[in-house]
């Protein structure tokens, strides 16, 4: 067969229709170089979806290489589907986050719902049962009808797709500021579990094995989303609606129970997800892993509508669809297996010693491409970086003590702010307890999940307050790990490590470049001093709009270990007389905080400081104490400083209440940011054995039954309000947002 | 006590059913794939579990209230032994007409999942026996579709027949009556949304379901004993 060269591979290069795809002129040149003869369409397409910034990392690559991604527990770090983290008795836990960025702004249901069908894929494409989703979700202020409306759409969305598929949602965050107005953020986490003894690989190896199709049929739908992924959204988006592609949560149920069958098998050896550019990145890069080249037949490929060409298979990003390679002669047990579950699996390829990636289609070779040249030969750039100049004016500017006549009014403010109120309205909707593993559902610091048959549990939550990067990218790198870290540990768990969502703005833009180049300098500072590898990532660039960037948010999905059920511990407040200890010093810190934003309406001056050998220090003694049954409840302080985590302590079902006195400053003790501090209550009797490890934490006061909080500063009561009347508005916070007209 | 846990496509509470009735219940179950309906020969009770069989598509429980093994199990709930369905399993019996009535999208057209109290409202079928008539339990509940209606005719027959097993003290989703599950006539077929099976262990919240297990396999060994 001849390689048919397409009349229009001229034309390509004469009118730069590679440039459509999002190629440059010089990543065309290149690409004639590889090739040693002129793309055609097919080819042009495949080579601009594999050297995109969502397949490719182009200009995130030089960066990710700082990440520490090893440690004595990782079985496999970033490049496979998901990482891999041993937790003993020869299980692990397998998981990543994933951004659906651009598509959820278009069409917010679907968008939201292949983000969590897309992260679900790649766990259980390694061979691990999905166990827990969660999510990190940044919107515009709930005050215009279109912001309401991708909040409603999207949450709808995570509900219906997680539901439906039976993974339980256990918890996330939410948070609101301006800069997401036009582009909000969906990342999605999944975790899961597997046996050491399961783990698979995307790899098509060995000569003359089978590659087969696996799911539904192959459409039009979600064509060149990769790319749509790698370009600013542009003011005229909603006609870029064709490039989501739209889910199918129920076949995605048949396919995890199909896969969990299938690992099972010696006839398989290896399987991917076609997650982004499809076919197209899941047949390439089993081949480029492998060491060996791959032959696929497109006449093969079930096909969902007709007259497809070659390049919308190619680029296709139809949804629940995987490729496997199989032993050559037992297809027919894998193929069963599908049956079983009503799905469709079909030989589409083979193996091949020449490296190259062969695409037949009616009778002629469409593409003939060198296999490692997708992945390997992508091109890397090393943008340019200049640092912000906003940045050092914030530097100069003292942020001065807000003025608060009223801490209980202030109080009730802040606990109103969307990005602190409860968000209850959001999870109720998605199922957080089915697999009957959920020990705590959301709404605490961190989500915990039990292991069955062990007297083990995961700690897992997300983090990331972007308005700290936004004002000092590498202390606010640092702070998003550290935060994540400590929320597992007032969970009980010890950190084991995390996955990273990168969310930034068009890196072309050298300060936009410096933001993400500073954040991972802190992040990656953060994770060699908390011990917690990076496993996985995601990268999603160009999250700007109208000339506006989001602010940077480099989200941290971090995974943690309860040796014991018996360590898990409660954010809330637990028992009438116990002792309320704050652990750390509060300084005057209101540079990016919820106080600052309430009074300026912006957010300006320094970030707050994070000293990572205290933060370490601290995560540890905390560890050690909850370990040894000496913490009843512990809470980390975030927006809203010690205020409202007091506030958050007493909103459990037992109506309690807390009588704390405070010194200093009240304003600054009650709502400041500081880092590095936990909210704890300890039993009368542990005082003395918690004081030997925490001899600097300041005991606030006590635990009380009257459902109040009282706080007194300066022998002042500067403050008494209703726990249940505060509960009441933080819950009611956001459903009234949503409710009052724009 | 054998009991079956019946597997739909897209049934996806079959584990934690698996899980409740028998690791922690003690009786001897077995997950039973829809097709494979000669399993269910000498079973002595069928668990239908929660999830979206076939994906809810056209309306939940339909699709697969018509697929072979429900013969099965109508020809087992003739026999008077025990048919339960929770949830997912619930809108399958209201569609088989194993159960009257029919469960329509929630008031506030969401999905809810938290946990809900119930009242205890029979404690005279095999499923509800080790509780007391009135007790207050809480079961998570985990639905978009859970809003019980029937016409005001099957209400009264309902009601004249003891048939409303559980109440929801707080009603969450515009239930006709508050009525959160309901059996047949010969009381061997319950019908509930809230997950009994998600509340077996301490350690997840509430153990308060883990009765309605332990009172069909103890019901069960009575009259099998009597039987004997």
């Amino acid at each position: 067969m001849q390689l048919t060269h397409n009349m229009d591979s001229e034309k390509i290069e004469q009118d730069r229709l590679y440039q459509d795809m999002g190629l440059s002129d010089e990543e065309f040149e290149k690409i004639k170089t590889i090739l040693g003869r002129r793309p055609n369409f097919t080819e042009t397409g495949i080579f601009s979806v594999m050297w995109s910034e969502h397949c490719s990392y182009k200009t995130s690559k030089p960066l990710l290489r700082k990440f520490p991604t090893e440690g004595p527990n990782v079985l496999q770090g970033p490049g496979e589907g998901a990482g891999v983290i041993d937790i003993g008795d020869e299980q692990a836990v397998v998981f990543k986050v994933e951004s659906h960025n651009h598509p959820s702004a278009v069409e917010p249901y679907q968008g939201a719902a292949t983000g969590v069908g897309g992260i679900i894929r790649d766990v259980f494409s390694m061979g691990a049962r999905p166990i827990a989703l969660m999510n990190s979700l940044r919107f515009g202020p709930l005050t215009t009808n279109r912001t309401k409306y991708l909040f409603s759409e999207v949450v709808a969305g995570i509900a219906g797709y997680g539901n439906c598929v039976g993974v339980p949602t256990v918890g996330g965050e939410v948070q609101f500021d301006d800069s997401y107005e036009d582009n909000p953020l969906v990342n999605a986490m999944c975790v899961g579990l597997i046996n050491h003894d399961e783990v698979q690989k995307g790899i098509a190896a060995g000569i003359g094995n089978t590659i087969l199709y696996a799911g539904p049929p192959t459409g039009r739908d979600g064509i060149h989303g990769a790319t749509f992924a790698s370009d600013d959204l542009a003011e005229d988006s909603n006609k870029d609606r064709p490039a989501v592609q739209v889910g199918d949560p129920f076949m995605e149920k048949l396919l995890i129970e199909a896969c969990m069958e299938v690992i099972h098998s010696d006839a398989l050896v290896g399987m991917q997800d076609m997650g982004a550019a499809g076919l197209t990145s899941s047949a390439s890069e089993m081949a480029s892993k492998a060491g060996t080249g791959l032959e696929m037949n497109l006449d093969l490929v079930p096909q969902r509508e007709q007259n497809m060409t070659a390049y919308e298979m190619m680029l296709s990003e139809s949804q629940e669809r995987m490729l496997l390679c199989v032993k050559a002669g037992r297809e027919q047990e894998i193929i069963a297996i599908f049956e079983k579950y009503g799905l469709k699996s079909v030989p589409v390829g083979k193996v091949i010693e020449e490296k190259v990636f062969r695409i037949k289609h009616h009778d002629e070779v469409v593409a003939d491409i060198p296999v490692d040249s997708l992945a390997d030969d992508a091109p890397v750039y090393h943008m340019p970086s200049k640092e912000a100049a906003y940045y050092q004016a914030f530097q100069q500017i003292d942020v001065q003590t807000p003025a608060v006549n009223h801490h209980g009014e202030t109080l009730k403010q802040l606990l109103q702010r969307p990005t602190i109120a409860s968000k209850e309205w959001v999870y109720d909707q998605y199922d957080s307890m089915v697999q009957t593993n959920t020990v705590v559902t959301p709404g605490s610091d961190a989500a915990v999940v039990r292991i069955k048959g062990t007297d083990k549990a995961l700690a897992i939550t997300t983090d990331c307050n972007s308005r700290y990067i936004y004002l000092d990218p590498e202390e606010g790198g640092k702070i998003a790990v550290a935060e994540a870290a400590r929320n597992i540990v007032c969970s009980g768990a010890k950190p084991l490590g995390l996955t990273d969502g990168l969310n930034f703005g068009n890196p072309t833009n050298p300060e936009i470049f410096w933001q993400m180049e500073k954040s991972v300098d802190g992040m990656s500072a953060a994770c060699k001093a908390l011990q917690t590898p990076v496993i996985s990532g995601n990268v999603s660039l160009y999250n700007q709009s109208k000339g506006k960037s989001i602010y940077p948010t480099p989200v941290v999905g971090m995974v943690g270990l309860h040796e014991s059920t018996a360590h898990i511990t409660p954010s809330f407040f637990q028992k009438t007389g116990d002792n309320i200890y704050l652990i750390g010093e509060t300084k005057n810190e209101f540079g990016g905080s919820e106080l600052q934003f309430i009074q300026d309406g912006k957010y300006e001056g320094k970030a707050p400081h994070l000293d990572l050998t205290i933060e370490a220090e601290r995560q540890e003694k905390m560890l050690s104490l909850i370990r040894q049954g000496k913490i009843q409840s512990a809470h980390d302080l975030a927006e809203g400083g010690l205020g409202v985590a007091l506030a958050e302590s007493l909103f459990s079902s037992e109506a309690l209440g807390a009588e704390v006195t405070l010194t200093g400053d009240a304003t600054v003790a009650l709502f400041s940011e500081t880092q590095s501090r936990f909210l704890v209550t300890v039993k009368p009797e542990h005082q003395a054995a918690f004081e030997d490890v925490f001899a600097d934490a300041a005991r606030l006061g006590q635990v009380t039954a009257d459902n109040q909080l009282t706080v007194t500063a300066n022998n002042e009561m500067i403050l008494q309000e209703d726990a249940a009347a505060l509960k009441a508005l933080w819950k009611g916070a956001i459903p009234c947002l949503l409710k009052s007209k724009a | 006590m054998k009991v079956a846990v019946i597997v739909f496509p897209g049934s996806n509470c079959d584990r934690d059913m698996y899980h409740a009735a028998g690791e922690v219940a003690g009786a001897e179950a077995s997950l039973v794939w829809y097709t494979d309906t000669h399993l269910l020969d000498d079973v002595d009770g069928i668990l239908i579990p929660g999830g979206f069989s076939y994906g809810d598509y056209l309306r939940s429980g339909s699709m697969a209230s018509t697929s072979d093994i429900m013969n099965k199990i109508r020809e087992h709930a003739e026999k008077g032994k025990p048919v339960l369905g929770i949830c997912n399993g619930f809108q399958i019996l209201t569609e088989a007409g194993l159960l009257p009535g029919a469960l329509m999208r929630n008031k506030n057209l969401s999905f809810m999942c938290h946990q809900e109290e119930l009242v205890v409202e029979d404690n005279e079928t095999v499923f509800t026996t080790l509780y007391d008539k009135n007790e207050v339990v809480r079961f998570p509940i985990a639905h978009g579709e859970g809003n019980y209606f029937c016409d005001e005719e099957t209400l009264q027959e309902l009601k004249d027949n003891n048939q409303i097993v559980f109440t929801y003290k707080n009603n969450p989703n515009g239930s006709v009556e508050d009525i959160a599950g309901i059996r047949n006539k010969a009381g061997n077929v319950l019908g509930m949304m809230p997950h009994p099976e998600r509340a077996v262990e301490a350690l997840l919240g509430s153990e308060d379901g883990l009765r309605l297990f332990q009172s069909m396999i103890a019901n069960w060994r009575s009259s099998n004993a009597v039987n004997a």
